[in-house]
């Protein structure tokens, strides 16, 4: 049995797939949502084997939705929108339907699928990653906490801090984790606006007040609010080069 | 900055053309018998190289006071007005040099003469900057009316471009395929909505003009193909005045604004949201706002701009300063206004 969940905030879009999947007895449509939140909430519930994943939807779009899902589900895009489609399928994206579809192309997918489940995947948030356009940066951060997904713009983040697997994003007076290196999410952010002071810490160079120097070698940026991050010397070196450049 | 000081070419061509001013009017000097030739072009040729200057200074009169019909009696004094000003002072400079070379007796004589031709000057040069201003407003005006067809022809392809929005039909197909086993009467209904909407958008561009009527029904049949895709979560409302369905108005004006408003409001709410379309008569013209809810935490798309950006860039093409196209937002709710001016206040 193969559990699927439909992602699509059309419903004649999820009707459609409801459709073409009524004719397939072992697989069973476990849930249907119209929305990004909804569909990772599904995912967590339900740890289906396969998603049929909308790309533009209310809340979260499908790679936000992509990035918050462990990596056991099987994701096949369905989108109108053919611009991420190669990067999706450098990473091994199980299939990518562009609407409008017809059956055979439908059947072609889920063959693909059904290979694909149970053999290992790239992450999700890998898929993500690799599927958002070159040159475009995250303009929000999507993060998962329990059931519950914060949503954080970027100019709203004060600092990530590394922690492990994990970075602590700082953003209006809360603590948000999140498990991604901290040098993904330095990636993934205007270089322009996020320094990485630090090993271990990626400033919103909109929130530093001041440069102190702290010892021999050693300085501290000042944030707006009071906090204070060590800033090492590569790191200073890389704020007096972005300065430099201004 | 004045045309002539701009350039070193126009400046040293412009002081060519004295030199035979200033023999004529060492000629007129030298006539009397007085002055010796040599007296007369010491004081001649310094008064000539100030007075080449000083009548560059009618060019900002020229440029205050432009000929127009209703203003001729003030164009006249005020260049009158500047000529006797000019030339008074332009004398006096010269009998203060006549004065310092000893020769003031013998200068006096020809202060009558020297103000008349001084007079003459200064207005020669203000017919002569009338003239420059012309060709200069002619110029700009060819350059002005050739960017504006530029723009309105790219304009017209790019609303064309939006119009066939590709990721519109393929939405709309899709729905059409989603309805075809289970409901084929819908699906049929469906075919013949987007048809209308295609035939209708076709050769639209073309036209100058079109009846605001028309600009609605093409928006009307817009947002009937995506109720099939959204369903109950496109309510759209229109509070449209009967007076104003006659009114011409660029064609696809309104539907690039509908579009922005399913595209980027409507799909961005999971429970969906309503469009409202308003119209009156305004000072002759017509004026539209459309208004629809939306996400204020999703991230502002940058393809937001592009229809909305098209549509402003558009009537100012057409119509100048007269069109004006506001954006509010507040409260969930964006909100764009536009006035499209009655026909004639297109400025020619």
């Amino acid at each position: 049995m193969i559990r699927v969940v439909i992602v699509d905030d059309e419903e004649l879009a999820r009707s459609y797939l409801r459709e073409l999947l009524g004719s397939h007895p072992e697989i069973e449509v476990a849930a249907e949502c119209s929305n990004g939140f909804e569909a990772v909430k599904a995912v967590a519930e339900l740890k289906p084997d396969l998603l049929f994943l909308d790309v533009q939807m209310p809340k979260l779009d499908g790679f936000e939705v992509l990035e918050l899902i462990g990596s056991e589900t099987a994701v096949v895009f369905v989108t109108a929108y053919d611009q991420y489609a190669l990067r999706a399928f450098d990473v091994h994206a199980v299939d990518y339907l562009l609407k409008p579809f017809n059956q055979a192309r439908f059947e072609a997918a889920l063959d693909r699928a059904r290979q694909r489940i149970g053999a290992r995947l790239p992450p999700a948030a890998q898929l993500a990653a690799a599927a958002r356009p070159p040159l475009q940066y995250l303009e929000r951060i999507v993060v998962k906490d329990g059931a519950k997904v914060d949503v954080i713009p970027c100019d709203k983040l004060d600092y990530a801090e590394a922690q492990d697997d994990y970075v602590l994003l700082r953003s209006q007076g809360r603590n948000h984790l999140k498990p991604q290196t901290i040098s993904s999410l330095e990636a993934s952010l205007d270089p322009g606006k996020f320094l990485r002071i630090h090993r271990s810490y990626l400033v919103n160079l909109e929130r530093v007040a001041k440069i102190e120097p702290y010892a021999k070698d050693s300085r501290i940026a000042i944030l707006t609010d009071g906090t204070r991050l060590p800033v090492s010397r590569a790191g200073y070196a890389r704020l007096k080069a972005l300065l430099g450049e201004r | 900055m004045h045309p002539l000081l701009a350039g070193k070419d126009r400046l040293g061509l412009y002081l060519l053309a004295w030199v035979p001013l200033a023999a004529l009017l060492a000629r007129m000097l030298a006539a009397g018998g007085e002055l010796s030739w040599s007296e007369t072009l010491s004081i001649v040729l310094p008064l000539a190289a100030i007075y080449a200057f000083v009548c560059l200074s009618a060019w900002y009169v020229c440029r205050f006071v432009p000929i127009r019909p209703a203003g001729i009696p003030r164009l006249l004094l005020a260049n009158l007005a500047a000529a006797a000003l000019s030339s008074g002072l332009w004398v006096m400079a010269g009998r203060a040099l006549a004065a310092a070379l000893g020769l003031e007796a013998k200068y006096a004589r020809h202060v009558s003469t020297l103000f008349g031709m001084g007079a003459l000057l200064y207005l020669l040069s203000a017919a002569f900057h009338y003239l420059l201003l012309a060709v200069e407003a002619s110029r700009e005006a060819r350059a002005r009316e050739a960017e504006a067809r530029i723009l309105a022809r790219d304009a017209e392809l790019r609303a064309l471009k939006a119009q066939i929005n590709p990721h519109f039909l393929f939405n709309s197909l899709h729905s059409i395929a989603a309805l075809a086993a289970a409901q084929p009467g819908r699906a049929r209904e469906m075919c013949a909505l987007l048809s209308d909407f295609l035939r209708a958008s076709l050769g639209l561009g073309e036209r100058e003009s079109i009846p605001f009527a028309e600009e609605l029904a093409l928006a009307n049949r817009f947002l009937a193909v995506e109720q099939v895709r959204f369903g109950s979560r496109l309510r759209v409302e229109e509070r449209v005045e009967e007076d104003t369905k006659d009114c011409p108005v660029p064609p696809l004006l309104l539907q690039p604004l509908v579009e922005n408003a399913v595209l980027h409001g409507i799909a961005t709410l999971v429970e969906g949201g309503a469009i409202v379309i308003e119209a009156r008569r305004l000072d002759g013209g017509v004026w539209i706002a459309v208004e629809n809810t939306f996400d204020e935490s999703a991230p502002a798309r940058r393809a937001n701009g592009v229809g909305l950006a098209n549509v402003r860039r558009r009537l100012e093409a057409r119509y100048g300063t007269a069109a004006r196209l506001d954006v509010r937002i507040s409260g969930g709710l964006y909100r764009v206004e536009l006035l499209v001016p009655a026909e004639a206040e297109v400025p020619r």
